[in-house]
């Protein structure tokens, strides 16, 4: 299981919900927007990473398998 | 061995299609069969700024089109400093209609489309009259729209979204165009000068050399054609020199960097020696800053340019640039505050991949390699002072045009 | 004995819904104005108001069910299912069908969200404008415990505290213009 998580940037307006739930991997640049950590999501946070993508109120975040390239 | 500007003098106007007929002979039809895996040979680069291997684009997308592909040939060019892509298209269209009719064979396409900026007048005279030329053999298949003026306007995802909706600002990608195109269709989206090169190639050329722009500094400013293993030098001689000394050259234009006149001079500007130094050739923008020309000015006025070209749809893009744009201008004006050059420095490494596309991380690469280049004059200005004499002329923009 | 147990369970039930249905409100426009403070994280308003939702549409199960079996109140399923169609306080009882509906589209489109897309989704939630003033009306027309100071006290809060919720709302400036400020340093 290699998940990563994509921000739809267009979509994104800085809500912030994402980073409260997953604070190792979402932070929160100067004007609120996502700064996500590069790489897979360690299978201990899977299921908070989860709840950040449930949790975005615009449905801008997303666990997709790791893509190659 | 023919080059992409021989011909008739730039200023005779389009060449026509008779001419062109006669210089090149018909066209290679059955070439296009065996095309991409010579282009693939050849690795022949994009001459839209990203450089990407134009046989490995169109292998992506004869491998999806299924003969119901798009071509979308980009004359879009809102690079400012970039003129190239206007001059070819003026003066040999049918050099460009050649690339673009091979690559829909190549690929598998049934519909072209001739994405031609709108202020660009006399390329799109020139691209209309050519089409008319050629309308027998083309029966319909190709069309001419005009890309709405912006920088963004030609990045290839805003040029498929205004052809489907009228939009042209980026989407977000996946899918590329390569895969979900114009018409939800696999889309090859080239550029002008690329498809030109590849018509060259399709007759047994190497297409060996490429369209730089030349601004600043140097005598004779324009469309140039060099070699591609020609040095700044040998180019900076053929363009008649520079007429003051030159502390910096903007390689690459708004969307490349700044570099040091002493660290490129003698350099070959071919994509590998220039990688290898961590450059560029981009579109081929070479503009030369004269050394008492304040960099940290010139740079604020481009970054302006920029952050004015948002197309507002990210919020870093959006945000980000605007707070760079306006510390950028305090510390032109030396009035910066107290953090602004720590500040600019931060945001230039938070900004990259963060937008929908790559505009804030060509603005950031800019930035970058101008805090590099100009790191004292960016000193100096953070403490209120400057050491030029001549404030930056205008925009880097003003400059002859080459073809009327 | 029974009966009267339904009949309280009813009105009961149909209070608390009231007084959750607002509160829901309340916390879903406190979440679009992007409120919060260090000890209060902006995951707790929508966390509530997602879960307290849920929790209205469980006792608004027990309002409707405990009033139609009720053999006192004499209405049918045809009376909860469509409306206007009850012979007891027709009109008033039909805007609590009617709210029922609208309340159903914006829970069945918000739990299955992905399948709607983010734009449905929206356009649909937007109903919980008129929803919640039709079933307020709802309870103040159909309901039996009006004469009651403690319901018009209840009546005030849940109306007051939607009505303020409400002004803040559109009284404030835009809840991101923060960020053009922080623009120019």
């Amino acid at each position: 299981m290699r998940e990563q998580l994509q921000v739809d940037r267009i979509r994104c307006d800085g809500h912030g919900l994402c980073a409260e739930l997953l604070p190792e991997v979402i932070a929160l640049d100067d004007w609120g927007y996502p700064i996500v950590k590069a790489g897979t999501i360690a299978p201990a946070l899977l299921e908070h990473a989860r709840q950040a993508v449930a949790a975005c109120p615009v449905l801008a975040l997303t666990l997709a398998q790791r893509l190659e390239g | 061995m023919d080059r992409l500007l021989s011909g008739p003098p730039l200023t005779a106007g389009a060449e026509s299609y008779g001419a062109h007929q006669q210089r090149f002979g018909l066209l290679p039809a059955a070439a296009a069969r065996s095309l991409i895996g010579r282009l693939e040979a050849s690795n022949l680069a994009g001459r839209g700024g990203a450089g990407f291997p134009v046989g490995r684009k169109w292998r992506a997308v004869a491998e999806r089109a299924n003969r119901k592909g798009v071509v979308l040939a980009n004359g879009a060019e809102g690079e400012p400093l970039s003129l190239k892509d206007r001059t070819i298209m003026a003066a040999r269209p049918h050099l460009v209609i050649d690339g673009a009719v091979l690559a829909a064979d190549a690929v598998g396409a049934d519909d072209i489309i001739f994405y031609v900026g709108a202020e660009h007048q006399a390329a799109e005279a020139a691209m209309r009259y050519a089409l008319t030329e050629r309308s027998a053999d083309l029966r319909g298949r190709a069309r001419l729209i005009q890309a709405p003026r912006g920088y963004v306007a030609g990045e290839e995802s805003a040029a498929v979204h205004f052809v489907n909706a009228g939009d042209a600002r980026p989407t977000i990608t996946p899918p590329r165009p390569f895969e979900r195109g114009v018409g939800g269709r696999p889309t090859l989206v080239q550029n002008v000068e690329s498809l030109a090169a590849a018509a060259l190639v399709a007759r047994g050329d190497d297409a060996g050399t490429s369209l730089a722009t030349l601004s600043g500094a140097v005598r004779r400013t324009g469309v140039m054609e060099i070699g591609l293993d020609a040095t700044l030098a040998e180019v900076a001689a053929s363009g008649g020199g520079l007429v003051r000394p030159v502390q910096a050259v903007l390689l690459g234009g708004y969307f490349g960097g700044w570099v040091d006149i002493k660290d490129v001079w003698a350099l070959p500007l071919a994509p590998g020696s220039l990688r290898a130094r961590g450059h560029a050739f981009g579109c081929g923008v070479l503009y030369f800053l004269a050394e008492e020309t304040c960099g940290v000015e010139a740079t604020a006025r481009i970054i302006g340019y920029l952050a004015s070209q948002s197309a507002r749809q990210c919020g870093p893009c959006l945000f980000g640039l605007g707070a760079i744009d306006a510390a950028c201008r305090r510390l032109a004006a030396r009035s910066a505050q107290p953090d602004d050059l720590k500040r600019i420095a931060r945001w230039s490494g938070q900004l990259a991949g963060r937008g929908a596309c790559k505009h804030p991380d060509g603005a950031t690469g800019l930035l970058r390699s101008a805090l590099g280049v100009f790191a004292d004059d960016y000193a100096a200005h953070q403490r209120g002072f400057c050491v030029h004499r001549a404030p930056a002329v205008g925009r880097p923009v003003a400059m002859a045009q080459a073809v009327a | 004995m029974s009966d009267t147990i339904l009949w309280y369970a009813t009105r009961g039930a149909g209070v608390v819904t009231l007084i959750l249905l607002s509160g829901v409100v309340v916390l879903g426009i406190v979440s679009s104005m992007r409120w919060q403070t260090p000890a209060w994280p902006r995951f707790l308003t929508t966390g509530f108001h997602r879960n307290l939702a849920l929790t209205t549409l469980a006792f608004l199960a027990l309002h409707i069910v405990t009033a139609v079996v009720d053999p006192f109140t004499a209405l049918g399923w045809n009376a909860a299912l469509i409306p206007f169609s009850s012979s007891y306080r027709r009109f008033w009882l039909g805007l609590g069908v009617v709210a029922v509906y609208l309340l159903l589209a914006i829970a069945i489109t918000s739990l299955l969200r992905p399948l709607f897309g983010y734009q449905a989704w929206r356009a649909v939630h937007w109903l919980a404008y008129a929803m919640w003033p039709v079933a307020v009306i709802h309870g103040i027309g159909t309901g039996t415990d009006t004469r009651f100071l403690w319901m018009w006290a209840i009546e005030a809060v849940c109306i007051g505290g939607v009505v303020a919720a409400a002004a803040w709302r559109w009284g404030r400036a835009s809840p991101t213009a923060w960020r053009e400020v922080r623009v120019n340093g």
